[in-house]
């Protein structure tokens, strides 16, 4: 059992080591200085306390496991009826690059119904091994048989890590799937990073992005993390087919669920500004109302929506559900270009916290450029249809 | 119907910085609140309850000061309420709070249903409900955006993919991670507040959990084990481009393929 002992005779300043704690656990009762179950053993007030005041013990080895029985960084194949989710290949990507540290293969594990055919897909991403689960009880996801077939997979191979897409589906499973294998998971990774002795080192945000935390899972298996769609790079697709589509199946009496699905309604594609993760916005530099057809082409190539500023809507040209500013909507996207916008203190306060801001604007001098990230000196009649085409190129190869 | 609603005391302000040299971590105070997300599973809970009767148990794990969320579910409206509070608790992971939270909704007897939140804004997985789900061997759903129906066997809601809605039948006992803006959560009332000022919180130790083993708690039982925090890197980059159009629109360009737009 590990734990915390506090030695009081070691103590010089009570009120100063009941400080070194962020989550306010210690206190002092009897002029004594206790933690309480605030305490998160993060283990600070060892490190910044005074010398030996408080000691960790960790009095029972942990059960280490035999971590050469477990090979292989497997990838679940997430998709909806077939159509497989490009986080996966993101996915396989990255573990072909962690498995190259430690020699391990790479697995994907697909499940669903009437799938056979579109596995071979999976054969132009790298994958050693493609296992395939095909049944008719796994049509949509559902919790328990999906689960079942998971972990059926994991008793199987012994993958030393899982990765999982943090879609809706990979963020419902991997925690199921992990607390049934009773190990570790941990969500929404930005950084991963394969070790010689085949921990993974898992980085990712806490508190809203303002922490880093570098994770790991050291003594149990199968390590599992879950990744979010566009945080790793996409391998090119080969034209080879490699890799062996394993095809498993799995006993009835495991695939009964709880869930039935009834319905699916397909939702209507109106989106608010405020959830686009792409944002294009028109400015006064856009000369005819006309020109926002443009606009209207990059922000849809780039799977966003264009929004405006306050001019645009008042002349009508625009909705004013598609505003930005104090007198509009407040947006946080992840890639925002703004166009011929000049940037009022009132339109920059709707959309500062943007994560990436790019401008164009033909004046050096215009205040948008003490906002944006990206300062684009230029004309946007210029700079647009030229950008435009190299997208379509893109798309188009 | 018995409904169970875990919640959570979050820090009021999720700025925190770590000392790039030290490593600590520093916080604006001490000040606490209810998870934001949690007022919208705990309005779920009261609306089904308006609907088909029955009683809300709200559940949580944390401090002794923890209290205070479980008062202010109260003066919400929820009927009982259970501090799960142990010094062996502290430092769990996913794991570890999840199989806590089961244990202890186990102790306090039978339901029919579990309504978590979307995630907290401190840890942020998401994953904690999925893995009680799991301890308990009931099915779940996430994403919920609408309850749809509820009869005696289960509840019909609506969950939320990424072009469309799928309709779920589930059936009882469940659990259910409702998203954000499900329904408008109610204000606290100060009338309930007074009325339930007195009313006694359940607390728990480790010594009242059907699992006594202590392994299975706090750090002992947490798998994934935090090797350091550090400062994210900060975006306050900022470049000029003064150039021809041609290469304003290629280094556009390539700023969007590298960023994963195009």
């Amino acid at each position: 059992m590990a734990k915390l002992i506090v030695h009081q005779e070691k103590i010089t300043d009570n009120q100063k080591l009941i400080e070194v704690c962020p989550f306010g656990a210690m206190e002092e009762k009897e002029g004594k200085v206790t933690i309480n179950a605030a305490c998160k053993m993060c283990r600070l007030c060892v490190k910044k306390g005074p010398q030996g005041a408080v000691e960790y013990v960790e009095d029972e080895v942990r059960e280490e496991i035999n971590k050469d029985e477990w090979k292989g960084i497997a990838v679940y194949v997430d998709h909806v009826d077939g159509v497989i989710h490009p986080v996966t290949y993101e996915l396989l990507g990255k573990a072909r690059e962690l498995a190259a540290v430690t020699g391990h293969p790479v697995y994907a594990l697909f499940m669903g119904k009437n799938i056979s055919e579109r596995s071979r897909e999976l054969q132009h991403y790298g994958a050693d091994k493609i296992f395939v689960y095909d049944e008719p009880e796994l049509d949509r996801f559902k919790i328990e048989p999906y689960t079942a077939v998971f972990e059926d997979f994991i008793n199987r191979i012994k993958p030393s890590s899982v990765l999982v897409g943090a879609t809706t589906v990979g963020r419902q499973l991997a925690p199921r799937v992990a607390a049934r294998m009773r190990t570790g998971l941990t969500a929404d990774c930005t950084v991963l990073q394969m070790n010689e002795n085949t921990d993974l080192s898992q980085i990712r945000p806490a508190f809203g992005g303002n922490i880093m935390a570098h994770i790991k899972t050291p003594y149990h298996r199968p390590q599992m993390a879950t990744v979010r769609y566009k945080i790793m790079n996409a391998p090119k697709r080969m034209e080879q087919e490699s890799g062996e589509i394993v095809n498993c199946t799995i006993g009835r009496e495991k695939l009964k669920a709880n869930v039935e699905v009834l319905d699916i309604v397909l939702k209507e594609k109106e989106k608010f500004i405020e959830n686009s993760d792409v944002l294009v916005v028109a400015g006064r530099g856009v000369k005819k109302q006309e020109d926002l057809n443009m606009l209207h082409r990059l922000a849809e190539l780039l799977g966003g929506q264009l929004a405006c500023t306050r001019p645009m809507a008042e002349a009508g040209w625009m909705d004013a559900k598609y505003q930005i500013g104090l007198s509009g909507r407040t947006v946080r996207p992840k890639l925002i270009i703004t166009c011929g916008v000049s940037g009022s203190v009132q339109f920059a306060a709707g959309m500062n916290h943007s994560e990436n801001i790019f401008a164009i604007n033909k004046d050096a001098k215009a205040p948008i450029f003490k906002t944006a990230h990206y300062c684009m000196v230029g004309d946007l009649y210029e700079v647009i249809p030229q950008l435009i085409k190299k997208v379509e190129e893109k798309k188009g190869a | 119907m018995k409904i169970f609603v875990c919640i959570k005391q979050v820090p009021e302000s999720n700025k925190v910085e770590v000392d790039p040299v030290t490593g600590v971590l520093k916080r604006d105070g001490a000040a606490s609140k209810m998870n934001p997300y949690d007022l919208y599973n705990l309005e779920t809970a009261l609306r089904i309850r308006e609907e088909v009767g029955g009683s809300i148990h709200v559940i949580t794990m944390g401090p002794p000061q923890a209290e205070q969320v479980i008062r202010e579910a109260f003066a919400m409206g929820a009927d009982e309420g259970t501090l799960l509070s142990d010094r062996r608790f502290g430092g769990a992971d996913v794991l570890a709070t999840s199989y806590t939270l089961a244990q202890g909704i186990k102790s306090c007897g039978d339901f029919d249903l579990i309504l978590c939140g979307k995630q907290t804004t401190d840890g942020d997985t998401a994953q904690v409900g999925p893995e009680i789900s799991e301890w308990l061997n009931i099915p779940s759903v996430a994403d919920v955006v609408q309850i749809c129906k509820i009869e005696k066997d289960g509840i019909t809601v609506n969950m939320d993919l990424p072009g469309e809605v799928e309709v779920a039948k589930v059936q009882f006992p469940c659990l259910l991670a409702v998203n954000k803006d499900i329904f408008q959560p109610r204000l606290p009332s100060y009338i309930k507040k007074l009325e339930t000022k007195e009313r006694r919180i359940q607390i728990l130790s480790l010594d009242d959990m059907p699992d006594k083993d202590e392994t299975h708690y706090g750090l002992n039982g947490s798998p994934t084990q935090v090797q350091k925090i550090f400062p994210p890197e900060a975006n306050d980059k900022k470049e000029v481009w003064e150039d021809s159009s041609e290469v304003l629109a290629e280094k556009l360009f390539d700023k969007i393929v590298e960023m994963k737009f195009a």
